[in-house]
């Protein structure tokens, strides 16, 4: 079926390209794509690396520049070295040095503060003596890889130098999580954001959208009849949605410290799961049938107030354990962090939406530092058999069904059934019915920057936030940050490398257990 | 991702019968799920290739080189003349990365079979597939009416560039294709090219391009007429042109195609000097005068463009090779998807070399 974006298209007399049909890999636009924060970490280890794969596959567009921007005083040559250095490091596959060389022979480097006038002048110039070069206008891509308080200058000083829009070509702004710190921060980066462009301009990344596991939870749940009729209050018990870490903060005292748990995924990635996972079926996967189904699942879920917080909300702070056979630190004693910090290293939310299909399903979501292993999945319990008419001594025991969504970092479904025990009487015990990535499918599944990068030059916004859903999110999340920020009793503690805090359990409704990290 | 490889299992017998083959098989299996708990067969398609004895090396070595693409289960049916028993050996390992994540297991099958076990081909190897996959059989040394009689391959992989002929390549891919799916890896190698020539026509004031096109001329390897006729049919049929045959002309074949009351010139013209099979480059020109070449070149395809005006711009398409062991490896791949394309662009490249 034609997406939005094309059936517009064809009412406006364009007609479709015959030449892409049984293509798996469908035409780019000509595309400069502009890097602010272009040496810092993130582009280092997953931007450039990850445009790197893009090339070596033949994914990028057949015309393709690429503008650093930062504030070290590198000329292109170093810039070009600097990439080079960073793709070797953290490519999922070894560069191919003459893909390299033709890759990096394209970037070009411009200096200065995000702040100044006269980058943004430098910029134009830079982006126009490619469109110059090549006698065509280059889609514009401006990706801001930065500290968050630079969005909205960047954004604004795009546009007072005119480099929102461009004749002939599509200009287009990437913007990396936190959208925000609160409703009220959201709110006011959206509108400076969307004073200066169109939301159809705006990309606002959620890494996690890009994963292959999560992609296919649409099509898990609308392309196989087995699960829908399933997928409502009378069958579903239960669900938990848990993105677990094993390692602490590192050397991210400084932004994890005014961020915590609740901010840093809860906030976006966790509840962007939630969306996907229970969202009703979209009329079409075009970008704005598929939003719209989303946002309406936060809708539903009723905020809490800061009375009842305490009642669905549980954060802790980790203390001094061992992972993997070796003493660590606790929170506290981590570099860089406050001795008085009261930032949660683990929070745990119970959620409930109230439509027709889940009214009265908890939802529980939960993500922690320095916990038992690293894994993010989404566990559906089904609601238990009526009767058992088999178990008998000897049994290990009849569990209701569950349906395990595994993220990372082993990608894959399973479902849990009960089986006999072979032998003479009837006993039974749970085993498992598995789907993995890395047997059914040959290929790797790409990083999730990849695919993200690629639709950003595409146009196609599916896997991206809106600004609504950004702002729905906030709306749940704001009533418990207050909450906490006037709760001054002492913060719960967990060891680390164990399940979590004791306190989580009393979110759990009766009968209800943390699944095992 | 680091790597480790897992401990390989072996079973052999000589005399032996499909049955206890089958046998052999489950017990490495369980063995395997009994020493690794972390092993997992791999479930994606079987691959059948019917080889001979003697060449049985080479194509083991192309499949060793295809990396992750590899089959589930390869089962290697080695044809050895005169012979009237079968011999098996089977071998079942598994690699893993090295952080803790699965071992995918792999499993060989390699057969010595005598010409008279073609004749009854599917009652060798059917108990031996794994039910419920796919399965693709491949007859790289020429055993073709073997693999083509083989009811329970759902999926045929050709090379019709390794045809004495190109002629009867594409008569065998098109009879192939009434009752199966064909992956032909002489349509596999100019991918690239497809995907670079529909990107050049995308950009919507360029879309209009594609019904003045009046000339186009592919340049290939003397032993890859078939890929070049096979992207001339590519282009054919998605543009609705009728082409009729080609004649020699000037050094080529040349073949007219009708379109809307115009005609287009369709070229195939050898270029003896290309080192590997394939294309060497193809020009597109349209009546307006713009003209569109692509040509093999270091570092990716070489792309240049002359508009009406005449001015002009070249560039290199980025991209990495992907060798012909790639190429194996992405046809095994393609056997689990499916081009609506290539059969349109077979019957049109029937028609023009016929």
């Amino acid at each position: 079926m034609a997406t939005v974006e094309e059936q517009i298209k064809q009412a406006e007399g364009e007609e479709a390209n015959p030449l892409v049909e049984g293509l798996e890999r469908l035409p780019v636009a000509p595309t400069t794509l502009v890097i602010f924060g272009a040496t810092g970490d993130l582009a280092k280890r997953k931007l450039l690396p990850a445009i790197y794969n893009l090339a070596h596959e033949g994914a990028l567009p057949e015309r393709f520049n690429l503008i650093g921007i930062s504030r070290g005083d590198l000329s292109d040559e170093e810039f070009q070295q600097q990439a080079r250095q960073s793709i070797a490091e953290f490519s999922r596959r070894k560069p191919d040095d003459t893909v390299l060389d033709s890759l990096t022979g394209r970037m070009r480097y411009v200096t200065g503060s995000f702040d100044d006038d006269s980058m943004y002048d430098r910029i134009g110039k830079a982006t126009e003596e490619f469109d110059r070069e090549a006698d065509l206008a280059f889609n514009r891509l401006f990706y801001l890889s930065t500290a968050p308080s630079f969005f909205p200058v960047i954004a604004e000083a795009l546009g007072k130098h005119g480099l929102n829009e461009h004749d002939d070509a599509e200009v287009r702004l990437v913007v990396e999580k936190p959208f925000g710190t609160d409703l009220a921060s959201a709110l006011e980066l959206n509108h400076r954001i969307l004073s200066v462009f169109h939301e159809s301009q705006v990309f606002r990344i959620d890494h996690y959208l890009g994963k292959e596991t999560v992609q296919n939870m649409l099509v898990l749940r609308f392309a196989n009849m087995i699960f829908e009729p399933l997928w409502n209050r009378s069958y579903v018990d239960n669900v938990q949605i848990t993105a677990a870490e094993d390692i602490g903060i590192g050397s991210r005292a400084g932004y994890y410290d005014k961020s915590g748990a609740l901010r840093d995924l809860i906030q976006n990635h966790l509840l962007q799961l939630l969306m996907i996972l229970t969202m009703e079926p979209p009329v079409s996967f075009s970008a704005n049938e598929v939003r719209d189904e989303k946002v309406k699942v936060l809708h539903a879920v009723p905020p809490p107030t800061v009375d009842t917080v305490p009642e669905i909300a549980v954060r802790a702070q980790y203390e001094s354990g061992a992972t993997g056979g070796e003493d660590v630190r606790g929170y506290l004693e981590e570099e860089g962090v406050p001795d008085d910090s009261r930032t949660e290293t683990f929070a745990a939310v119970r959620l409930q939406i109230n439509n027709w299909r889940w009214a009265g399903v908890p939802f529980y979501l939960r993500h922690g530092k320095r916990l038992a292993r690293k894994t993010t999945e989404i566990a559906v319990t089904l609601k238990p058999v009526p009767h058992l008419a088999f178990q008998q001594e000897g049994s290990v025991g009849v569990e209701p069904n569950q349906l395990i969504l595994a993220v990372q970092p082993n990608e894959g479904v399973s479902l849990s059934l009960v089986a006999k025990i072979p032998g003479a009487r009837m006993s039974v015990r749970p085993v498992n019915m598995e789907f993995l990535y890395g047997t059914s499918f040959m290929s790797q599944s790409p990083e999730a920057y990849e695919r993200l990068i690629l639709d950003t030059m595409r146009g196609d916004a599916t896997l991206f936030a809106r600004n609504d859903e950004v702002e729905a999110a906030w709306a749940i999340c704001d009533p418990i940050l207050e909450a906490w920020g006037k709760d001054d009793s002492p913060l719960p503690q967990y060891t680390a490398g164990s399940q979590g805090p004791e306190e989580a359990n009393a979110l759990l409704e009766p009968g209800h257990r943390w699944r095992a990290i | 991702m680091a790597t480790d490889a897992v401990e390989q299992a072996v079973w052999s017998a000589q005399d032996t019968t499909p049955s206890a083959i089958d046998g052999a098989l489950r017990a490495l299996l369980q063995e395997h799920h009994e020493s690794d708990q972390a092993f997992a067969p791999a479930r994606v398609l079987n691959l059948v290739a019917v080889v001979d004895r003697q060449w049985r090396g080479e194509i083991e070595n192309r499949l060793e080189r295809v990396g992750r693409f590899h089959p589930s289960r390869t089962i290697v049916c080695a044809v050895e003349r005169g012979r009237k028993t079968i011999d098996a050996w089977v071998s079942m390992g598994a690699v893993g990365d090295a952080e803790g994540g699965i071992h995918v297991g792999e499993e060989r099958v390699e057969l010595t079979i005598g010409e008279q076990h073609l004749a009854a081909l599917d009652t060798v190897v059917d108990p031996l597939v794994v039910p419920d996959l796919m399965t693709l059989a491949w007859s790289p040394h020429g055993y073709d009416d073997a693999v083509d009689s083989l009811e329970l391959a759902g999926v045929v992989l050709v090379d019709s560039v390794q045809s004495v002929d190109a002629k009867s390549a594409i008569e065998r891919a098109q009879r192939l294709l009434e009752t199966r799916y064909v992956v032909d890896l002489a349509w596999l190698r100019p991918t690239p090219w497809r995907e670079r020539i529909a990107a050049t026509f995308d950009p919507p004031g360029w879309r209009s391009a594609l019904k003045e096109i009046s000339a186009v001329t592919v340049s290939h390897h003397p032993d890859s007429t078939v890929s070049g006729a096979l992207l001339l049919g590519w282009l054919s049929s998605r543009l609705g042109w009728q082409p009729a045959k080609m004649e020699p002309e000037d050094n080529g074949i040349v073949a007219r195609a009708r379109t809307h009351g115009r005609k287009v010139r369709l070229r195939l013209e050898v270029d003896a000097s290309m080192p590997v099979p394939g294309l060497a480059g193809i020009t597109i020109e349209t009546a307006s005068g713009m003209k569109l070449s692509l040509f093999r070149g270091a570092g990716g395809l070489q792309a240049k463009r002359r508009l009406p005006g005449g001015r002009e711009s070249s560039w290199v398409v980025v991209g990495a090779s992907r060798g012909e062991a790639g190429i194996l490896g992405e046809g095994i791949r393609q056997a689990l998807l499916r081009d609506p394309t290539y059969g349109p662009a077979l019957q049109h490249a029937c028609e023009m070399l016929h």
